[in-house]
């Protein structure tokens, strides 16, 4: 397992963790339950992980898939620097959001998906990993040579017309039998 | 329309009525406890909720049930190869079995979501019963067992209790809690991205299975779901004692109801398919301490290794693949490599690839001990064979001209396939009706893959001898060139043998033009059929597709072209 960078599925977890904290805060609210203030917070916090873990960071070795429209948030998520390139801090801050859920159940399991979130965070801390966004490629333009610069002015040379003309059959005639099977 | 149904008709039948399963259970058990007599008093505590709980809880089970069967690979091998009706199409489908169980996956995870919003509705409003916050009738019914002689309805005994510490107390609450956190940690570690990267944490994390079907199977032995009894309903007239709820045990026509809880089901749905897992993975243990005699390896160059082994009553055919795995390296991973070697062979043969830890570990050790230094290799008991599994590309053989497309590394089982074809030629096994094989080579460069272009190499030898160099007819197209490689060919332009692969025939640079390849083939052969088989991508796929349809012909006396969606 020497080559795992733990923050790929840290990310992954608390992606899930993020949406099932939303979950049970919808169902805490919508369903009025006592403790709804619970509930509410789960709604916020939710909301914040999954806008703070959709961007996925860069891949030390391999290509780095980007999930749909992360762009936009990659910019927001980067614009904190060091806040949210170390992972001790996000493993710490993962830890802190988990804890409120713990008090009522719709969130209950929001809480410890996070909790185990914060668990491979830091994993990946200590061994020293970063997230980096991942920048769109600045695609170069690709410059023709310089002897290419209008298109031929003469045809390229060409055997006589009889010899060009193709030893065929009549045109109107076309052989069911294949005569032979030609090298293509 | 015909080559669709071919392709895909059986599995969209196994789709529609998978689903349509689906949706009877779930219909059905929504209707039973939403509209059954005996749940009266239990759908006046919990409402609608009640039947939205059971009826994905069916559903689960149905599923939980077939989740683990398309992973039965030795099975589905019996399977297939007892299957004499129905061939092609039923093997291609047992190939299909990895998508079909992700797909019962995603529904589990659905239905989990369902069950469990439910039933965290179910117990607040419980709670809240037992504490007497609604009317009068579910404030008696959550009193009932209270008193000796009583069978309870609501579950929460005391008013002091929370719905957290119910679901912690109670045989559904913890095993629900610890079944659905193992199956988030298991689906999480199954995405793509991890899956494709980092294949251990995938694979020691999917064992979180064995916890998940423990707990499934204790997770109704709380028998929580409480409804009336016979009896009860029988001297308890509901309809006229719903509205009198403090009058119970007091009048004649309203004695004290009695309730009982459901039966444990989940044990019928899963135990056979969990036995049959047990056995699956005996049997994988079983033929993996086979011995296996490693023949020969072979370093090629851009590191690829050739394993050549043998193994007692080792049957393949073309298009197959199997698991290796080698203790030394790591004792549970088993990697599937598809086998490069023909049938005909007394030996089968693998080309490994540096691609990852393993495989890399595995190169390196081997280029040890034929270097000679530390290491030890063993010539037995080195390597765990498991397989071989697959559908067999007999499909092949059946055409009179076959298209055979390779992408990149999707050239492997086209060895074996190329291999199998020229032996059946020189035996005239009745077999092969192929008369003419034009084989596609793309790839972006030719490195990885010089061991195939050697094979290429021999098999052009080998036609030239008999002089039947008109039988393969093969076109490499390298998609990566750059302009030393244009400068390097034209230089050696008039050369007899290609400068790059040192093969007769001439590489192409770029992609193929395939209608101008099309075209060609039918007018070279205007009144065959061809099959068409493709191991690359699925865009290609579709090109290849659509390329087929348009130059078929409706008269079957004229040149048809069928394209064959093999699962290599």
């Amino acid at each position: 397992m020497g080559q795992i960078e733990w923050a790929m599925w840290a990310n992954e977890q608390a992606l899930a963790a993020g949406l099932i904290l939303l979950t049970g805060g919808v169902v805490g609210v919508a369903g009025q339950f006592k403790d709804w203030q619970f509930a509410a917070y789960g709604v916020a916090a939710g909301v914040f992980i999954c806008l703070l873990e959709y961007p996925r960071g860069k891949r030390k070795k391999g290509t780095s898939i980007e999930r749909t429209g992360q762009r936009y948030l990659t910019v927001c998520v980067k614009a904190f620097g060091p806040l949210t390139r170390n992972y001790y801090v996000r493993a710490g801050l993962h830890a802190v959001l988990s804890v409120p859920g713990g008090f009522m159940l719709p969130t209950v399991l929001g809480c410890v998906c996070v909790a185990i979130a914060s668990l491979i965070y830091l994993l990946a801390a200590i061994r020293g990993e970063q997230w980096e966004p991942i920048m769109p490629r600045v695609e170069s333009k690709e410059r023709p040579g310089q002897s290419m610069k209008e298109p031929p002015s003469n045809p390229p040379p060409r055997p006589p017309a009889e010899l060009r003309r193709k030893r065929q059959e009549d045109a109107a005639y076309v052989n069911p039998i294949p005569i032979s099977v030609n090298s293509v | 329309m015909g080559n669709w149904v071919v392709n895909h008709g059986l599995s969209a039948l196994i789709l529609v009525v998978w689903m349509g399963i689906n949706i009877f259970i779930f219909v059905y058990f929504y209707l039973f406890y939403d509209l059954g007599p005996q749940f009266f008093y239990t759908r006046h505590l919990l409402g609608p909720a009640l039947a939205w709980a059971r009826a994905p809880a069916a559903v689960l089970n149905f599923n939980c049930l077939l989740i683990l069967l398309p992973v039965c690979r030795n099975l589905l091998s019996f399977i297939r190869g007892s299957c004499a009706c129905f061939r092609r199409s039923m093997r291609k489908q047992l190939d299909k079995n990895l998508s079909f169980h992700k797909l019962v996956a995603y529904m589990i995870g659905l239905m989990t979501a369902v069950h469990t919003i439910a039933h965290l509705l179910n117990l607040e409003w419980l709670n809240n019963s037992r504490q007497g916050d609604y009317d009068n009738l579910s404030t008696e019914l959550s009193e009932i067992g209270d008193h000796s002689n009583e069978t309870f309805l609501n579950p929460i005994r005391s008013p002091s209790m929370t719905p957290s510490y119910v679901a912690f107390t109670t045989i559904a609450g913890i095993t629900g809690v610890i079944i659905t956190l193992s199956l988030i940690l298991i689906i999480t570690s199954s995405m793509e991205v991890i899956r494709r990267s980092y294949y251990e944490v995938f694979w020691y994390t999917h064992h979180l299975f064995i916890i998940f079907f423990a707990g499934l199977v204790f997770h109704g032995a709380g028998r929580i779901v409480r409804s009336q009894t016979k009896d009860s309903m029988y001297e308890h007239n509901v309809t006229y004692c719903k509205d009198r709820p403090l009058d119970w045990g007091k009048i004649q026509e309203c004695p004290m109801p009695q309730f009982a809880g459901g039966a444990p089901g989940t044990w019928m749905w899963v135990l056979g398919p969990m036995v049959l897992y047990v056995f699956e993975r005996i049997l994988r243990l079983y033929r993996s301490l086979q011995k296996v005699i490693l023949r020969k390896t072979v370093i090629h160059p851009s590191n690829v290794l050739e394993l050549q082994m043998q193994k007692k009553n080792f049957s393949m055919e073309v298009g197959q693949y199997v698991f290796l795995n080698c203790p030394s390296i790591s004792q549970l991973e088993w990697h599937p490599f598809t086998m490069t070697s023909a049938p005909e062979e007394d030996f089968f043969s693998v080309h490994i690839r540096s691609m990852g830890d393993w495989t890399r570990d595995l190169i390196s050790k081997v280029k040890w001990i034929l270097k000679g230094e530390k290491g030890e290799f063993h010539a037995h008991g080195e390597i765990a064979v498991d397989g071989p599994f697959g559908t067999a590309s007999e499909d092949v053989f059946d055409y009179e001209v076959s298209m055979l497309v390779g992408c990149g590394i999707g050239v492997t089982p086209f060895a074996s396939i190329l291999k199998s074809i020229w032996y059946k030629f020189k035996e005239s096994n009745q077999k092969l009706r192929t008369k003419k094989i034009y084989f596609y080579w793309l790839c972006r460069e030719t490195h990885a893959f010089e061991w195939f272009a050697d094979l290429l190499h021999s098999l052009e030898g080998e036609m030239e001898e008999r002089g039947m160099l008109n039988f393969l007819s093969y076109k490499l197209f390298l998609t990566g060139w750059d302009h030393s490689h244009a400068a390097h060919v034209m230089v050696h332009f008039d050369k007899d043998t290609d400068v790059v692969t040192g093969l007769k025939q001439k590489t192409h640079y770029g992609r193929p033009n395939w209608e101008k390849e099309f075209e060609d083939i039918r007018n070279a052969h205007p009144t065959s059929t061809v099959g068409v088989f493709l191991c690359g991508p699925q865009a290609l796929g579709k090109t290849l597709e659509s390329c087929c349809a348009r130059y078929s012909d409706v008269d079957p006396r004229k040149a048809r072209f069928y394209f064959n969606k093999e699962n290599f």
